[in-house]
């Protein structure tokens, strides 16, 4: 049989080019003309007097993987809570591309508009399995009553087991999520996060608790995420940010509620500030 | 329907159970006194009776045990519907009351009332009564549960509001001049859709609908919980915060399932009322509730059969020690709980489930 080498060829994925059921849902809402997915400005937070933000300012680039580090108690957590609606900022503004006001909305408001969040220590449904998990997390309408009726489609069941051979869970699909290891259940939540297809990911220390093997496969997950889905991850882990922002992508150091240095890994081991911050002298 | 058993030796048990008490009950029935098979009515109107608490105990569990809030008030829902089928039976009576008069029912003539409220009228028809036995506890969860959750009420202090919500219906149904006949209640009824409530033949035929209305509440309950919605509403219980960040209304899931759950209870209310033979506040007393969330603990929780297991067990134990022990029922009821709860934290149910796996 004689084969068409060059239509044959048309049905591999191009180089670099991340699976289909990877590429977020456009939010018809969602403006980034300017190329800025996210707006943080001049944003500020206190908690019984303490300002856990103050004047914060950051900007997310559309398809960026951006690393924020900083000591304890300097606000990442918290500017997490106010991205995804938990807490209302004291005065300052949000925005989700040119016109998503994210301080009007709710946190399934936020969650539906785009923006996807995974939080520090591993957080899955326990009693469902890990299989339940990823259905419920898969991007659909949430109304009670479609759920009621909802049936797995063929594409969807394809979603599910790719994103299953993703995250290394095949085998324990059946499995409740309860019963998986730490690090299982930290692959489970980024899996569920990618079912979302946010087009923000908010990633808190994603490789608390990992092995080194996993740390790595943590890493490359996450930059082939990043162009189409823009990623913002918390960590305190040295080695892995520099590990992560590799090619010159910004980190941004966060302390007392605003932003210290913003730039290279190479540039902020140099800043002056930082190591002041960072080893007190 | 059949695919909504699948994985559920329990539900397929009970519902078997059910379909050949159908069949067989009214069969044993006709059999003569004398012989040793013989069901006496009494017992089938007790049966009824207890098949309702059990529709009560499924209407619980699906609240308790899947959505994870501890309703201290659904026997107020329970007695909504019980009220609203006694109005109906109240105005069956028509001029066979004690005082004669076509329209009123006794009490309001003895309270020298001229004329029906006007939430009395329309009650003399079946439909009507039947629509409010679902609107009236469906209308009240709704506003209370918007209420309540919209505002992240949760835990302990849900359920003291629920407690303090049945508390309060008690205190009002007490009042004369609610309309609904006082510390008295509504009693004394005739008939049902012409069908006088003293023949045998209307007694089993209660206890079908009982055991149809226990059929169809099992499967509706078990629809849910078996569905997508079903997940969410687990995943509601288990990580309310996260699933509002996957972008679950979580408030919308609560107040479907608490509407609809209501709206069972009511109903089983409505089929209680009939075989009891009176609704009155007592009814509403906070220690009804209560009841209703041992029951469902005693047969294991999420489970569905296990709540109708529990109702069951623990009416029957409470009707039999009140027959055979009655200066210790009460001790012997109380023991029962406690030995459950230390033996059995997750009920029944959780034992036999146990044995399976050894």
């Amino acid at each position: 049989m004689e084969i068409d080498f060059e239509n044959e060829a048309k049905n591999y994925p191009e180089r670099g080019q991340v699976f289909d059921f990877l590429t977020p849902e456009q939010n018809p809402a969602l403006n980034v003309d300017k190329s800025v997915l996210l707006y943080i400005e001049s944003l500020s937070v206190s908690f019984d007097g303490f300002k856990a933000i103050n004047d914060l300012n950051l900007y997310i680039r559309d398809g960026e993987l951006r690393c924020i580090i900083g000591p304890n108690g300097a606000g990442k957590t918290t500017m997490m809570d106010i991205i995804t609606g938990k807490t209302k900022p004291d005065s300052g503004l949000a925005y989700f591309g040119q016109t998503i006001n994210l301080l009007e909305m709710d946190e399934p408001a936020i969650a539906q508009a785009g923006i996807g969040r995974k939080f520090q220590k591993p957080t899955v449904f326990e009693n469902l399995s890990v299989w339940e998990n990823l259905e419920l997390a898969m991007a659909q309408s949430r109304d009670f009553l479609s759920l009621l009726r909802a049936k797995m489609s063929v594409e969807q069941m394809m979603e599910m087991s790719e994103i299953l051979a993703l995250i290394g869970l095949e085998e324990q699909i059946d499995k409740p999520s309860g019963a998986l290891s730490h690090g299982q259940k930290q692959w489970l939540e980024i899996g569920a996060l990618l079912m979302q297809k946010p087009r923000l990911l908010l990633v808190d220390e994603p490789v608390a608790g990992m092995t080194h093997q996993e740390m790595d496969k943590t890493a490359e997950l996450l930059r082939s995420l990043a162009g189409r889905h823009s990623v913002v991850v918390v960590e305190h882990d040295m080695e892995f940010v520099r590990n992560l922002s590799e090619g010159g992508k910004t980190v941004s150091v966060l302390h007392q509620g605003s932003v210290l240095a913003e730039g290279t890994m190479a540039q902020i081991q140099d800043d002056e500030r930082v190591k002041q911050v960072y080893l007190g002298e | 329907m059949i695919r909504l058993l699948d994985q559920d030796r329990g539900g397929k048990w009970l519902i078997g159970s059910l379909l050949l008490a159908i069949v067989l009950v009214p069969i044993l029935n006709s059999l003569p006194e004398s012989s040793s098979l013989h069901i006496p009515t009494y017992s089938i109107s007790l049966l009824g009776k207890y098949l309702t608490l059990a529709l009560l105990a499924v209407a619980v569990d699906l609240v308790w045990g899947y959505l994870g809030i501890l309703t201290l008030g659904h026997a107020a829902f329970f007695a909504l519907g019980g009220y609203a089928m006694g109005m109906y039976l109240m105005r069956q009576i028509g001029d066979r009351g004690v005082y004669g008069n076509p329209d009123l029912p006794d009490f309001m003539v003895f309270l020298n009332w001229q004329e029906l409220p006007w939430f009395w009228h329309g009650f003399d028809q079946f439909w009507l009564a039947v629509i409010m036995v679902m609107l009236v506890p469906g209308i009240l969860a709704f506003v209370f549960g918007f209420l309540a959750f919209r505002s992240r009420v949760s835990g302990v202090y849900l359920s003291i509001i629920t407690q303090a919500m049945t508390f309060a219906l008690m205190l009002a149904f007490y009042r004369n001049e609610m309309g609904f006949g006082g510390n008295n209640g509504l009693t004394d009824f005739k008939d049902i859709l012409g069908f006088s409530l003293q023949s045998d033949q209307t007694k089993i035929g209660l206890f079908i609908a009982s055991a149809i209305a226990l059929i169809l509440g099992y499967l509706l309950c078990r629809a849910i919980t078996t569905s997508r919605a079903g997940r969410a509403v687990v995943a509601v219980r288990d990580g309310e915060s996260r699933a509002r960040f996957m972008g679950y209304r979580v408030e919308n899931i609560k107040l479907w399932v608490f509407t609809f759950s209501a709206v069972l209870a009511g109903v089983a209310g409505a089929l209680y009322v009939p075989q009891v033979g009176i609704i009155n506040p007592n009814e509403f007393s906070p220690i009804n509730s209560i009841e209703v969330v041992v029951w469902v603990a005693v047969g294991g929780r999420a489970t569905l059969y296990g709540a109708v297991l529990g109702a069951i067990l623990i009416n029957y134990a409470k009707s039999y020690f009140t027959v055979e022990l009655p200066d210790i029922w009460l001790f012997a009821l109380g023991g029962l709980f406690v030995l459950v709860t230390l033996l059995l934290p997750r009920g029944v149910t959780g034992l036999l489930k146990r044995k399976e796996v050894e």
